[in-house]
């Protein structure tokens, strides 16, 4: 520091400079003056869509992300209106929320808790987005959920089954309107037994993590009840992309049904090992051996090909409901993208449409008016039938689909066929139920 | 001062202004105009900045010293962070004992898999903690799921003992603090015209630890401890002919760099109280790996500019969707705006490994000594010809 020459000529440059830009309207402040976080202004609403685009998942968060885009131009007063005509509540008139028109903004969850997290966040501290939704595995669900629960916003879930979500780690910000593992048991067991007798010894396969041990847990206890015996439980590495080691000591094992709580590309891989096998021609016990997924999606139908013929299985939504929500949802996501939805697009779509009508309800984006406008909110026309947005544990209540595999698919979307409407009463559980303990919803939190 | 020669107090006190000033820096756009999408001075970004900053000094010192490349750090990142969250669980939310036990935890994990790894080196190395590192993921994801929560992680919750803290006002969440004076997520905004500046306390918080971790770097890359890491780099073989024994000096180097591993898992965790075991991926550990080669390899600032850079892309270009790039280009002709869309669509969102990619094949192609290099050359352009100086200060590329 030799060379510091303050010339009258610099000192009064900068001097100038400097009182310009105190001249500039200057303000400093904590968060915390309007009450909840990111307040919108007068004319746009920002929503945050956290969807998978890379990574195992990357299908099904590319459709939530079209339904998400549909669900906003909807509400924005764009295209045919989709499901906004057929909802129970009328009060969304299409000009947007609270008369704010809606802007979103997209990140990518990779499939991982932690990105999810970050791109979470970015869209609460850098974008001002008021609700976060998406995701499509429980782990990043449960993780976003606490995040927002934490910030103050509102989390809509997209497809998660884990028992968790609105289980262990529900939490009073966050809402989910998918189902889960212990629905897809209860509503799958009866169907089951209706088809295959009650004297029967299954063999479980399981994912090994969250999802795959609450799934196992569902299916087990709810078999087990009509007088199934459970021969064995084998955790297999989600990693696993050859199932044979798996397979092969099935048939051994005095087991003649097969139940896979695998999911995406594992559920395409050990079904099609198990085919393979030959499994679905073999006898077991004098009876003919059989196979089970209790979650199916359509895009892992199509993965799996001929494979999934005749397999039993549940879903939350299909295309090919005739109810009139579901047919104006599949006719202008149709239109729109030239092909039908699948069950990963209608919940985010519709949490998208929920999140909206709560806050017009509620008349107000504070979080905590929102969750009080959701928590036993009863509403129709969305695809599901009634439907009951429990406030206990924020799950929604609805008939829940069980599906087989069609023999003869007519083209490469017919790939399932509905065989039973599980009525909710089936599906109903206490909220306290041992499968779901533990939890503790809190109460909301408006953030700042 | 400080210890330091004249050369390396600059470059500390670079790095301190730049930490400090970086809420300026990093928001040069207005808010609301098109370019505010490359704004990256907000809270989380600039917390990512500085952690993974930490982290990557920390990997230099064995990487850029030793040479001995271990591609398992990730490990330690995530014990650090699962021990920083149980401490939140069970002590107080407050961020000092979580850290500090993060910090000794990642350290003790280190020394057991440095002292099996070190027995061998080069490639036989990378594996042995690549695989040391796959292990722990795998665990931390399905067999101790009751201590890490697997799948879906390990996150404080309203129930948990915490027996430090008093029991939560009913509507309370519980968040990171420090020592009651001020949580984690507090800022303040300054709003100047549009332009809106965010300082946040845990920035703050994080960026001093990240100082102090640049300036232990600094007096371990210039104490003759340094001087015998370099030397088992430069040759191994003839350093045990003169009778010295490598293996504890690269074991305690390995050690420091898992310290220094735990220190950012910790403050990740004190920003964000959530750890995942993705953390521990083996892509996790090759990310650590990337930044120190993106940003120079054995240099002192290089990695902490290749933790940014990396980071900035993960959650800027990964942001731009389509609908932004129709905001960008619409004063275009039709016809020409989509087809300038559909060229750069498949480079931004979900293509920003892409871009990264390329990027990092220039960098390696072009810049062998990383940005580090890069800088030098640029600085060198714009200094007056003293052609002999020039060729004495530029820093050798690392192997």
């Amino acid at each position: 520091m030799t060379n510091s020459n303050f010339s009258r000529r610099r000192v009064l440059k900068t001097g100038a400079i400097a009182s310009a830009g105190l001249a500039l309207p200057t303000y400093l402040r904590a968060d915390g003056h309007t009450g909840f976080t990111n307040a919108p202004g007068d004319s746009e609403v920002t929503l945050g869509f956290n969807v998978p685009q890379t990574g195992p998942y990357a299908d099904e968060g590319a459709d939530e992300l079209r339904a998400y885009e549909l669900a906003v131009e909807h509400l924005n007063g764009g295209g045919d209106g989709g499901m906004l005509s057929t909802f129970s509540s009328k009060v969304l008139d299409g000009t947007g929320i609270l008369g704010r028109e809606v802007k979103y903004v997209t990140g990518d969850t990779q499939t991982k808790s932690d990105a999810a997290r970050a791109s979470a966040r970015s869209m609460i501290e850098k974008d001002g987005a008021i609700m976060i939704t998406g995701g499509s595995s429980s782990g990043v669900a449960v993780a976003v959920q606490a995040l927002c629960q934490e910030a103050g916003i509102i989390f809509m879930a997209g497809l998660t089954h884990s028992n968790d979500t609105t289980g262990k780690d529900r939490r009073a910000n966050g809402f989910r309107h998918f189902f889960n593992s212990y629905m897809s048991g209860a509503a799958l067991a009866p169907v089951l037994a209706a088809n295959y007798g009650t004297d029967r010894k299954a063999y479980h396969l399981t994912a090994d993590y969250n999802w795959g041990y609450t799934t196992e847990e569902a299916v087990k206890s709810s078999t087990e009840a009509l007088g199934w015996e459970t021969v064995n439980a084998v955790k297999t590495p989600l990693t696993q992309t050859d199932f044979s080691s798996y397979i092969a000591p099935v048939l051994n094992s005095g087991a003649d049904v097969l139940v896979l709580n695998h999911y995406g590309g594992n559920m395409v891989n050990s079904l099609t090992n198990a085919v393979q096998f030959g499994l679905r021609e073999a006898q077991a016990n004098g009876q003919n051996f059989e196979i089970i997924v209790p979650l199916y999606s359509r895009l892992m139908a199509k993965g799996a090909g001929a494979n999934v013929k005749g397999i039993f299985g549940s879903t939350n939504w299909h295309w090919s409901l005739q109810d009139e929500g579901s047919k104006a949802f599949v006719q202008s996501f149709g239109t729109k993208y030239g092909f039908p939805p699948s069950q990963a697009a209608h919940t985010t779509y519709v949490q998208t449409l929920l999140y909206a009508d709560a806050v017009t309800r509620a008349n107000s984006f504070n979080p905590c008016a929102v969750v009080e406008a959701l928590e036993d909110f009863e509403f129709d026309g969305l695809g599901n039938g009634k439907t009951l947005y429990r406030g206990a544990d924020h799950q929604c209540f609805k008939d829940v689909l069980v599906v087989k595999g069609k023999e003869n698919p007519e083209n490469e979307f017919d790939l399932l066929e509905i065989v039973e409407v599980t009525p909710v009463e089936q599906v109903t559980y206490a909220p306290d139920h041992p499968q779901f303990a533990g939890g503790d919803l809190g109460t909301c939190n408006p953030g700042a | 001062m400080l210890g330091l020669e004249k050369k390396d107090f600059r470059l500390l006190l670079i790095v301190v202004a730049l930490t400090m000033l970086a809420p300026f820096i990093l928001n040069p756009f207005p808010e609301g105009s098109d370019m505010a999408q490359f704004n990256a001075g907000y809270p989380d970004l600039m917390q990512r900045f500085v952690i993974f900053g930490i982290l990557a000094i920390g990997f230099n010192i064995l990487f850029g010293l030793t040479g001995y490349l271990s591609f398992g750090h990730a490990a330690f990142l995530g014990v650090g962070s699962y021990a920083a969250v149980w401490m939140f669980k069970l002590l107080s939310m407050n961020v000092i004992p979580a850290i500090l036990l993060s910090v000794v935890i990642a350290g003790v994990f280190a020394l057991i898999i440095g002292y099996v790894s070190l027995r061998r080196s080069g490639i036989y190395f990378s594996i042995l903690t690549l695989a040391f590192a796959q292990m722990s993921y795998a665990l931390a994801y399905s067999v101790l799921t009751p201590l890490t929560g697997g799948e879906t992680g390990l996150q404080p919750k309203p129930g948990d003992p915490r027996i430090l803290d008093g029991a939560l006002a009913p509507g309370e969440t519980a968040t990171p603090g420090f020592f009651g004076l001020f949580d984690m997520r507090d800022s303040l905004e300054l709003s100047v015209g549009s332009w809106v500046f965010t300082f946040n306390a845990g920035y703050y918080f994080a960026a001093v630890l990240m100082i102090v971790a640049f300036y232990v770097s600094i007096r371990i890359f210039r104490s003759p401890f340094g001087m015998m890491l370099r030397a088992i780099k430069s040759n191994q073989t003839r350093m045990s002919y003169t009778g010295l024994n490598a293996r504890p000096y690269t074991l305690a180097a390995f050690v420091i760099s898992g310290m220094y591993a735990g220190l950012a898992g910790g403050l990740l965790v004190s920003m964000d109280p959530q750890a995942g075991a993705e953390r521990m991926f083996w892509t996790a550990s090759g990310e650590i790996v990337l930044m120190t080669i993106l940003g120079g390899a054995g240099t002192l600032i290089g990695p902490v500019l290749g933790a940014g850079f990396i980071k900035y892309f993960e959650n800027i270009v990964s942001k731009i969707n389509k609908t932004t790039l129709e905001g960008w280009f619409y004063w275009l002709p039709d016809g020409l705006e989509d087809f300038v869309i559909t060229l750069i669509y498949p480079f931004v969102g979900k293509g920003w490994h892409l871009t990264l990619g390329l990027l990092f094949m220039l960098v390696v192609i072009f810049l062998p000594g990383g940005l580090v290099q890069g800088g030098q050359k640029i600085a060198a352009a714009f200094k007056r010809k003293k052609p002999d100086d020039a060729k004495r200060s530029a820093t050798e590329p690392a192997e």
